[in-house]
Formats: structure tokens, sequence, C-alpha cells
């Protein structure tokens, strides 16, 4: 079990330097520089600035000077924040994505693994069908079309929740940016559940569980769920995965202080070591969820466990 | 038996009321959408000076409303849909025969080969392939046709996967066999015998790809990387409409209803037909 872990641990970390090496080279491949939209500076300037960050090194140069500084944890400096430093950016912002974010996946899962369970008890019956119908639209539609719906039904008509911006500490802001980003992994995590509970109700081991006179919670809670979750554990990457890239709208329509907005402002500014910090940050987050699910399989599922 | 796969998964299809309302509906969004710019006198990008961010009524031509720069409404929800419909069809076009190619190739020719070419989808699987969408379209700056290719060559992945199973299962039937042992290549197997055999069942999967390459196109219209101004996008809509919500909700309200619409329709009808078919290989 260690050991698979410490191996997939140690794959995780080629597949990192791959994303960053593409990512460089591809944003570097764009035409553009980050100093292009100052107007008219002096070719005196230019060059100055140009060296002062470095890019009048060749390519390669640049390359190994970027990944050796990675190596001591420094991202560089942004260079179109003047004065900040890309970690001082993403450390400003990251706590306000985290908070969302997190409570976005931590509500999706309960709400979506309890509506699935409802469904699947209720099968085939008025529960079942409103359920379903409910993840289908929450599947279909997108968090920033959610939003800003939302935000007209709840914040302009109904005047109930504020509809953008954001105040240290205030909840009731976070309230709707959260809603949109949990709705279309809620209605995923129902439809999952649902399923994969449906299947495992048929299977042998629970039809014995029953005959023993076990109640239903307890079946349910003790037998059913564990195995059924499986597939849902699968759907973990994916949903962070859409929490972020749903958080990249969400922030700016809610006008939150988040990282979202870095990833596509630093690229068409061509901030080079904003994206590329914006870049490391999620696929970190993604990989690392990534063997979070592994070891949540092997939980969830002991043929895992021994198969290794 | 006149009773073939088809009209049996169409029959059951359409005993199914979710499917026929979704279908419905989907047949008045796409006539609305092709007919419906020529009932207004209004066009797409021109600006009506007189009608700045107007009320939507009947009693004057801009039935929707208008934007800031007085443009219509109406019109443009229609234009920004036909862009949608357009890349819906032409993206999912791309990644059909994409991936029928490459999900083909990989399941005949099978072993090897086909180690190689699933670890590559399935690495492809793992990557956050938004982020390289968005770093595509700021390398090769915002051009349509690349916007059309590179939504496309995101959604093939899944189709691979589903082709190549096929494939596999296809490639022990004796046809095939009788194909091989009458000296027929390995190419003209593929394209006379294992595509035509895999074809329906995908394009019945093919249709729930649809919704999502829609969504992708609005979403990176959202961003402004899509679809550029003048132009009318859903996308580009409904950032302008959220960011003018307070003071112009009406601006968000169509497209953002229509789009809602045609995602919910999308992928209702695409789900039962799904089922129909589903429900027709398990007999």
């Amino acid at each position: 079990m260690l050991r698979y872990f410490i191996k997939r641990l140690g794959g995780a970390i080629p597949t990192l330097f791959i994303i960053v090496t593409l990512s460089f080279l591809l944003i570097r491949i764009a035409p553009g520089g980050p100093f292009d939209q100052e107007k008219s500076l002096p070719p005196e300037i230019l060059a100055n600035l140009r060296s002062a960050y470095g890019l009048d090194q060749p390519l390669w140069q640049q390359y190994t000077h970027y990944l050796r500084s990675l190596s001591h944890g420094d991202f560089g400096p942004s260079f179109r924040y003047k004065d900040f430093t890309v970690t001082e950016l993403i450390g400003q912002g990251l706590p306000v994505t985290a908070e969302i974010g997190i409570a976005a996946l931590i509500l999706a899962l309960t709400l979506g693994i309890l509506a699935g369970t409802l469904a699947a008890l209720r099968h085939d019956r008025p529960a079942d069908y409103t359920v379903m119908a409910l993840a289908v639209a929450g599947i279909a539609v997108p968090s920033f079309v959610v939003l800003p719906l939302l935000g007209l039904l709840l914040g302009i008509y109904l005047r109930w929740l504020p509809v953008a911006g954001w105040e240290p500490g205030s909840i009731r802001h976070l309230i709707l940016p959260i809603v949109a980003l949990t709705l279309p992994p809620l209605a995923y995590v129902a439809r999952l559940t649902r399923a994969s509970l449906l299947d495992v109700l048929q299977r042998p081991f629970i039809r014995t569980a029953f005959s023993m006179g076990l109640p239903l919670h307890t079946v349910i809670l003790r037998h059913a769920l564990r195995p059924a979750l499986v597939p849902v554990a699968g759907y973990l990457a994916p949903a962070v995965a859409s929490i972020m890239t749903g958080s990249l709208v969400v922030e700016s329509i809610a006008g939150l202080p988040g990282v979202g907005r870095y990833l596509v402002q630093g690229a068409l500014n061509r901030d080079y070591t904003l994206v590329l910090g914006m870049v490391i940050l999620y696929s970190v987050v993604l990989i690392g969820m990534g063997l979070l699910v592994d070891l949540l399989y092997a939980w969830l599922d002991p043929r895992v466990r021994f198969e290794r | 038996m006149t009773d073939n796969l088809w009209s049996m998964a169409r029959r059951r299809l359409l005993a199914n009321p979710g499917a026929r309302i979704s279908l419905g509906i989907l047949v008045a969004l796409v006539a609305l959408t092709v007919i419906g710019p020529w009932l207004n006198p209004n066009r797409a990008e021109t600006l009506d000076w007189s009608f700045i961010a107007a009320d939507p009524g009947i009693a004057h031509a801009h039935w929707f409303g208008t934007d800031r720069l007085g443009r219509d409404l109406y019109v443009r929800t229609l234009a920004g849909a036909r862009v949608s419909m357009t890349v819906g069809l032409v993206a999912s076009i791309v990644s059909l025969t994409l991936g029928l190619m490459y999900g083909a190739i990989a399941g005949y020719v099978g072993g090897r080969t086909d180690d190689v070419m699933m670890r590559f989808v399935e690495i492809l699987g793992g990557l956050p392939l938004i982020f390289f969408v968005i770093f595509l379209t700021v390398v090769f700056g915002r051009n349509e046709y690349l916007l059309f290719v590179s939504i496309g060559a995101v959604g093939w992945l899944t189709l691979a996967r589903i082709v190549r199973g096929q494939a596999l299962s296809i490639r022990r039937q004796e046809y095939i066999e009788a194909a091989i042992a009458s000296g027929a290549g390995t190419a003209r197997i593929i394209c006379k015998h294992v595509l035509p055999n895999v074809i329906g069942p995908v394009i019945v999967y093919a249709t729930l790809t649809v919704p999502q390459i829609i969504l992708l196109e609005s979403f990176l219209s959202f961003l402004g990387l899509g679809i550029q101004e003048p132009r009318a996008s859903l996308g580009t809509l409904i950032a302008q409409g959220a960011g003018e919500m307070e003071a112009a909700p009406w601006i968000l309200l169509a497209p953002g209803v229509y789009l809602t619409l045609l995602l919910v329709c999308l992928n209702v009808f695409g789900d039962r037909l799904r089922d129909a078919f589903d429900a027709g290989t398990r007999r």
C-alpha cells in the first residue's frame, strides 16, 4: 500500500515537469511580450526592462534559470503587477478561491450522495424522478449561466442576497458563488451515486444482509454505500477540475478577489511567470486529488489493497 | 421480422415523454434560430441611436430590448445561437471523425499499438484540457476556425474510447475473419467492415458531446477568448449581461434562458437516445 503510494508520488513529478515545460514553451511561442501595451517605450528603456527580467538571454538559459528558482520555491516576479512576486499574488488570492472551492466540493459531495441515495431508495417514484430531472438541469447548465441567472432572481428581483462584491468575513457575499460552483458537480455526484447504489442493491450480499433482519439504514450505511461510492471517488478529480474552471468565471462575475482571473489575464498580458505559477498551482491540486482518489479506492474497495 | 434495431429504438424513444418534449423544444429552437432573424427588421451589428439600452417590449421593433450601443438583443441572441449551433455541429463532426479513425485503428490493430494509443488518450484525458484550449487560443490568436478545431480536438477523447471498445469486439467476428481470409488489407478492413459497424452506437454517444461542445464555446467566448465583438455569441452576450445586471437585466435574460433551454434539451434528448439504444442491444 505505502509502496504503491510512493510509486504514484514518484510518477507525479515527471508529469508536473512535462506540464511546466510544455506551458513554458507554449507561452513563449506566443507572439508579443509582457511590455507591449506600455505605449511607445524608448528602445533603450525596453532593452533595460528586458535585461532586468532576464528576457534578453537565450530561451534555454531562461528555462533552466526558471527551473532552478522553482526548485527553491521561488515563482519569480510578476511582469505586470509591478513590485509583486507571483508567490505574493497567489498568496493573496488563494484563500478566497480555496474557501469557495472547498465549500463547493464538500457541499457537492454530501448533498449529492444524500440526493443520490434518496433517489435510489425511491427508485421509479416521484422523488427519484424529481432528483434526476434536477440533476440533468444541474449537469447541463454551467456555473457561468447559473450565477448570473440566480443573481438576477435572488439579488435583483427579490433583493435577498448581494449580487456581487466582496467584504472580508462576509458570508452573504459568498453564498451565490458557492451555490453556482456546487450545482454541476452536485448533480453529477447524485447521478453517479444513484446508478451505482441501484446496482449494489441487487447484489447477493445485500439480500443476505436484509434476510438477516438488519434494518434498512444499517444495510445502506454499513454495507451498500461503501462499495457504491467507488465511482463517486473516481469522479473526485474531475469534480475539482470542474470547480476550478468554474471559479475562473464565477470569481469575475461575483467580483471576488481570488486567483481565478490570473490565469486568463496573465496569458493575455503575457505575464509569463504569473501564468506558469497558476498552471503549476492547478496541476499540483489536480495531481494531488488523483493521489487522494487512489487512497480512497484502496479504502473503499479492499480488492485494490491486496492486488498491489 | 421488420423490427430492426433502429425502428425499435425509435419507437422506444418516441414513447418517452422526456424525449418528446426535449425534441419538440429543440425543433422549435432550431426553427426560431434559422428563420427568426428575418421576422425582425433589425440587424445584429447595426446601432440604433434612438434606442440605447431600451426595455424589452412589443411597442417598438426591439422585442427583447437593446444593449448599451443600441443593438437589438432579439437578433443578437439568435445570431449568437447560430454561432453556437454551427460550432456544436462542426466541432462534433471534427471530434467524431478523429475519434472514429483513432479508436477503430487502436481497437482493430490491437496489441502494442492499442496500448500506446490508448495510453496517449488516457494521459490527455487526465490533463485539465480547458487550460490547454485557453493557451492555444492565446498563442495562435483568436481565430474562429482554430476555435472549432481546438474544441473538436478536446471532444474526441471519449469517442475514441467508445469506438475502440466496439472495434475490439468486432475484431473477433466471423465476417472479419472471412475478409482476412480473402486477402483484404488492414486499411480496407477498417474502412469497409469495422467503421460501418461501429458508427451507429457511436453517433448516439456523439449526440451527448454536442452540448458539451456548445458549452465549451460559450465558456471561451465568455472569457473573451472565443467569438469577438462586434459578432455575437451566447457566451459574450451572457458576459455583457452579467456585467450590467443591475441596470439592464434584460440583456442577460434572453441569451441566458436560450442557452439553458438548449443545453438541458440536448442533454435530456441525448440521454434518452442512449437509453433507447442500450435497451435495444440488451435484448
